[in-house]
């Protein structure tokens, strides 16, 4: 792939190691080559570095495909989900889905980058909605949280919420954010 | 979506009515000093052989990639002082500075040189300062801009010699030349100050005059304000047979890299015999439209850019 083709989200390889450009910056002076500044995000450890390009450098495109999956179950530091399309299952480390492992609940729809049969990254939906399974009691100790409380989630997760919120209360949860969004349905 | 895009075009509206205003000023100034405005075609059968720009193609034709080759020949007609605002295109110039389809202001004048058509375009600047109601200085991105003219002067040589520590006139290395210049050498630009670099290696001549001598350069001036790159000036190159040698240049360079179709501008080079002496300019009135509305990127100041045709 030549790199004028490359833009924010492009996936290619270094070495064998699959890298997402996070930015581009395109600088061309009038008469000149183009230099393409971009900002590397390493899918397997994470990590951010910078490289720097010319114009009709190459660079190794890589095939990943972006696949539909629903979460199955949790084992041990490991993470099921099954393959919507094929009921392949594959097995996530907790290490890659990070704090965002406390929104999975079974049945969750996720989208999954997978590169050679290894998964690289798990999507979230942008918004889940969870059931609160055991709300503190409002607490006015915090003068930072006062207006919050924390609360347990159906899927063990914990979340800061309005002191309305109460157990039996299905909330709406930013999962880019891990924050509360709105109160969906309350017990009545 | 629909919302969105509404909502885009109203953020940039006071850009684009200050546009319009820019495009009124820079007609009235050329008017004023006696140029005709012409106009060129913007679908040509071939464009000068450049290798680091791109033409887009359209049933074997290109896209125009600059005004200058038809420009020249109506100056070759007897056309004695002519300017043109037109939209160019160049493939994947995309970024905060680029857009592929871009606007372009070029003027030229019969019996001027480079610098010469550098004090044009001080006056010129000045003259949309002074219209828009800025005085001589403006505010870009945080830094206040003397306009007055004379604007600061700095050779090629100079400039590297100062900011990059190498010669580009002893063994010019063009790799480094570009990456220097655009990492070293405009960081280093009085930021208060519009800057003109001038006087290039012969082998950056383009379509610039050379000017012999123990340091032989090219005639070629870069008018550089708030760190935009926005205008290119050349006395105009009027040998014929240098300028097909040079395109020849080019044009191997093209095909070792497999790009192939760009074939010799012959029309163009045929009037050339007939090209009095002259400069001439091209300026990115995208650029200059940023300036004089704050705007960092490109995308502030066009009402479709790229991405959102």
């Amino acid at each position: 792939m030549d790199i004028a083709e490359v833009s924010r989200n492009t996936k290619f390889l270094i070495n064998g190691v699959p890298f997402a450009v996070e930015d581009v910056k395109f600088v061309k002076p009038g008469k000149g080559r183009a230099m393409y500044y971009l900002k590397l995000r390493n899918l397997f450890d994470g990590t951010t570095r910078d490289q720097t390009y010319h114009s009709s450098d190459k660079v190794e495109e890589v095939h990943v495909s972006s696949n539909e999956m629903q979460y199955l179950y949790k084992e041990g530091d490991h993470y099921v989900f099954m393959d919507n399309e094929n009921f392949e299952q594959h097995s996530v480390p907790k290490e890659l889905l990070g704090t965002r492992s406390q929104f999975l609940k079974e049945g969750l729809v996720v989208t999954v980058s997978v590169m050679e049969g290894k998964v690289l990254e798990v999507t979230l939906p942008k918004f889940v909605e969870l059931a609160v399974v055991k709300g503190a009691a409002s607490t006015k100790s915090d003068t930072i949280t006062a207006q919050l409380k924390m609360v347990e989630l159906e899927t063990g997760g914990v979340l800061a919420v309005p002191p309305f919120v109460k157990e039996g209360d299905i909330v709406k949860v930013d999962t880019r954010t891990n924050t509360y969004v709105e109160r969906v349905t309350t017990k009545k | 979506m629909a919302e969105d895009e509404s909502l885009r075009l109203s953020q940039i509206k006071a850009n684009l009515e200050r546009r319009a205003l820019i495009y009124d000023v820079i007609r009235a100034f050329f008017r004023s000093e006696g140029f005709l405005e012409v106009e060129t075609p913007l679908l040509v059968p071939t464009v000068a052989p450049e290798k680091y720009i791109t033409p887009f193609t359209v049933n074997g034709w290109f896209l125009s990639t600059s005004p200058e080759m038809h420009m020249k020949r109506l100056l070759a007609a007897g056309y004695g002082k002519i300017f043109q605002i037109c939209h160019c295109f160049r493939k994947s110039e995309r970024g905060r500075l680029h857009n592929p389809e871009f606007t372009m202001l070029e003027w030229y004048r019969v019996g001027a040189d480079y610098m010469q058509i550098i004090q044009d375009t001080e006056r010129l600047v000045l003259t949309l300062a002074n219209r828009l109601r800025l005085g001589t200085t403006i505010r870009y991105q945080g830094a206040e801009i003397d306009l007055v003219s004379p604007w600061p002067r700095i050779t090629v040589r100079q400039a590297f010699l100062n900011s990059a520590g190498w010669d580009p006139f002893n063994r010019l290395d063009e790799e480094r030349f570009e990456v220097d210049l655009v990492e070293k050498v405009i960081p280093s630009f009085d930021t208060s100050r519009p800057t003109v670099l001038m006087d290039y290696p012969v082998a950056m001549a383009s379509l610039a005059r050379l000017r012999p001598g123990s340091l032989p350069v090219a005639e070629r001036a870069e008018v550089f304000i708030g760190g935009l790159e926005l205008a290119n000036a050349y006395s105009e190159l009027t040998d014929a047979a240098e300028q097909e040698r040079r395109f020849k240049q080019e044009i191997e360079t093209l095909e070792r890299e497999g790009k192939r179709g760009i074939v010799m501008p012959e029309r163009f080079l045929e009037s050339l015999s007939s090209l009095p002496e002259c400069g001439g300019i091209a300026l990115g009135v995208d650029r200059l439209v940023m300036l004089f509305c704050d705007a960092s990127s490109i995308d502030e100041v066009v009402a479709f850019p790229w991405d959102a045709v």
